[in-house]
């Protein structure tokens, strides 16, 4: 009788097994590369808008508060994007002439809204509240990053699950004094950088953090309050 | 020892040859029969039925079955049971019965295990479709991902989940693994290059030599071995399901070894009724003889009897405990608005089986056929009572409610038969439906059966 197959189908068949499995291997791999890469995430991609406004100039240079712009971000949910009307305030008397800012005095003459690109956005499914966070101690910087030096605005975390449970695990890691929530430029104590804090001065996060989190009654899982974490705290 | 323990595994007058011609003519020259294009045809085209249900299902959400609150389990998770249960016997057979050394189990085995792996296949569809949004499924099993959480594993439903894919993967090894020496059987007999070089892939480069049947006896055993825990674990883990919930009905201990006795009684009824038309159909019954119908059907009668007594002590707990709710929910049983369903449970799986006492039935074919029909029907019934009748009136008066199917819970269970009848059916087709090398076993060189 013929021989059905060539001598090579012994080798192709062993190939084959160890093969599949190190291509399984390799593609989840990929595929949990691909999850965190920003090409997914669009962590630091800068959005073109249809202004092009700079954190950089008005945060970080000139000093202007957050709050001035976003209202809402201490009462509120949502922080609040302006109206046309708070950048007439003062680009009715500077850069009039702007063509860069053409856009603008369109909107405040004729009434419609500029299209703000939407830079960082939860999924629906998840409760998200900006007041209980800046009460809390919780940065703008530390979830939306070098705010204060961003020409145009990224995003600068993944805002994915793991990112939100990483301070929701250990928020002492994170937490800054409530008067300094609204820095656009902040560095966490260090040996170089110490930090006046009241009375004491403190020269590592850990330490600021952990006396932050007990000062503001942060729940504390070590003491049985699993409020951070639990569930329906974010999906309510 | 009786009559029929003396009745041959394998009729009189046959040898290796006549064997092998016979098994493996099914697949190579015997011309396809009418009777199996017919049956193939419908089966098909409830499959198809079964991809219009599940496509509308996809398009419009879990809002086109029946369920609601209070009862939001359905028709999905009674057919999820049921299916699973009948899957038990596969596994009965090839793991326990072979570690028992049953010779019996020989010319049954092939064709139960594949019943086991389409019955876990039209299984493992009903948690998917219900879970609503069936594409996250992967969420169900522990990997690192970008949530940083892991599934509940406090929750019996992921333990549903690894007991499930154990018990599909386990099960298709062993049938798998069962099936190589035919294979190279097949591949040595197909005329056709296709077939040849089909069956000669499939067949792994078997060459038949000593050092492969040595490999492949240890490889069953080890597989035996595996398998046989989790003829007890799968169902157990399924009962936990509803075991581990307070709900009156549920809630109780009995659970884990009633479900799995129910398991097999529902597979043996099931290997029962795809045994009777094939032996008839193939003129199988020099193999699949009369011998196994009876033994069949006294393990039916003997697993029937323990879930009887499960039924029995669910009862006698309920009024024991003399807890209202307990007691209530049996007393909806019998008298609630479901109790035609709840009585033909008990004249199906428990009533009519008595039957299989006399010997005279046992070997009557027609009616082991009509019987093993009742008790998968019956069996479907106890899964309906459990999921609806306990969700239905639960503690608070104000939450109760009624479940109806609707017709698209009704496509997507029979398109499951489908499913499971086409499978099968091509199963029959391709595949060598007794296990011939183990057949040749049972054969002596006089010609006659082995006792």
């Amino acid at each position: 009788m013929a021989q059905i197959f060539h001598r090579s189908t012994n080798t192709v068949a062993r190939v084959s097994i160890y093969g599949s499995l190190f291509v399984l291997l390799v593609l989840s791999f990929a595929l949990y590369g691909l999850s965190g890469s920003p090409y997914y995430t669009d962590v630091n991609q800068p959005k073109d808008q249809p202004v092009p406004f700079s954190h950089r100039h008005h945060a970080g240079e000139l000093g202007i508060d957050c709050r001035y712009c976003h209202t809402s971000v201490e009462d509120s949910s949502f922080a609040g994007v302006p109206p046309t009307m708070t950048c007439m305030t003062c680009h009715s008397q500077i850069w009039t002439n702007s063509s860069m800012l053409e856009p603008v005095r369109l909107s405040y003459a004729t009434g419609k809204s500029l299209q703000w690109v939407r830079v960082n956005a939860l999924p629906d499914f998840v409760y998200f509240n900006h007041s209980i966070h800046i009460h809390k101690g919780v940065g703008c910087t530390t979830c939306h990053g070098p705010i204060g030096e961003m020409p145009l605005t990224w995003k600068a975390n993944t805002l994915q699950m793991s990112w939100c449970l990483e301070c929701h695990r250990n928020p002492e890691k994170f937490v800054r004094p409530r008067e300094l929530v609204f820095q656009p430029l902040y560095t966490p104590p260090s040996e170089s950088h110490p930090l006046q804090v009241g009375r004491k001065t403190y020269t590592d996060q850990i330490a600021l953090g952990t006396d932050l989190v007990r000062e503001y009654k942060i729940p504390q899982a070590e003491r049985g309050n699993h409020t951070l974490t639990n569930c329906t705290t974010c999906h309510r | 020892m009786s009559a029929e323990h003396s009745a041959p595994l394998i009729e009189p007058g046959h040898s290796f040859a006549t064997v092998t011609d016979r098994i493996s003519a099914i697949v190579l020259t015997q011309k396809t029969p009418r009777g199996w294009w017919f049956g193939f045809l419908i089966s098909f085209a409830l499959l198809m039925l079964f991809n219009l249900a599940v496509t509308w299902l996809f398009a419009l959400g879990v809002g086109i079955w029946g369920i609601n609150v209070p009862v939001g389990w359905g028709f999905a998770i009674i057919n999820f049971v049921w299916w699973v249960g009948i899957g038990h016997a596969g596994t009965l057979i090839s793991a326990i019965l072979l570690l028992l050394r049953q010779k019996w189990r020989t010319s049954i085995n092939r064709f139960a295990e594949a019943m086991t792996i389409f019955a876990v296949a039209c299984a493992g569809t009903f948690p998917l479709l219900h879970m609503g949004r069936p594409w996250l499924a992967y969420w169900l099993t522990p990997y690192p991902n970008t949530m940083w959480t892991w599934p509940q594993f406090r929750s019996p439903l992921v333990w549903d989940v690894f007991a499930v894919s154990t018990y599909a993967t386990v099960s298709a090894l062993f049938w798998f693994v069962g099936m190589v020496p035919d294979l190279a059987t097949l591949r040595d007999r197909a005329r056709h290059r296709i077939g040849q070089v089909v069956y000669g892939i499939l067949a792994m480069g078997w060459r038949g030599s000593a050092v492969h049947w040595h490999r492949y006896e240890t490889a069953s055993l080890l597989l035996a071995g595996l398998a046989t825990p989790l003829v007890l674990s799968v169902h157990t883990v399924v009962s936990f399901d509803f075991a581990i919930g307070i709900i009156p009905g549920w809630h109780t201990t009995i659970f884990p070894p009633y479900f799995v006795a129910g398991a097999i009684y529902s597979g043996f009824a099931m290997v029962m009724s795809l045994s009777i038309p094939l032996r008839k159909y193939y003129r199988l019954e020099d193999f699949i003889t009369k011998r196994h119908l009876d033994n069949m059907a006294k393990v039916m009668l003997a697993t029937g009897l323990i879930v009887a007594y499960g039924y029995m002590m669910e009862t006698f707990s309920a009024f024991y405990s003399g807890d209202v709710y307990e007691k209530f929910m049996v007393l909806n049983r019998w008298t609630g608005p479901y109790w035609p369903f709840y009585w033909s449970l008990i004249a199906c799986n428990i009533v009519i089986p008595q039957v299989l006492w006399s010997r005279k039935a046992r070997a009557n074919v027609a009616l082991l056929f009509v019987i093993s029909i009742v008790v998968n029907t019956g069996m479907w019934l106890e899964r309906f009572i459990i999921v609806v009748t306990s969700l239905h009136r639960d503690f608070l008066p104000s939450s109760w409610g009624m479940y109806w199917p609707t017709r698209w819970d009704i496509y997507t269970y029979v398109g499951t038969l489908g499913l499971f009848f086409t499978l099968f059916f091509l199963f029959i087709r391709y595949l060598p439906v007794i296990a011939i090398s183990e057949m040749r076993g049972l054969v002596t060189p006089e010609g006659h059966g082995k006792k």
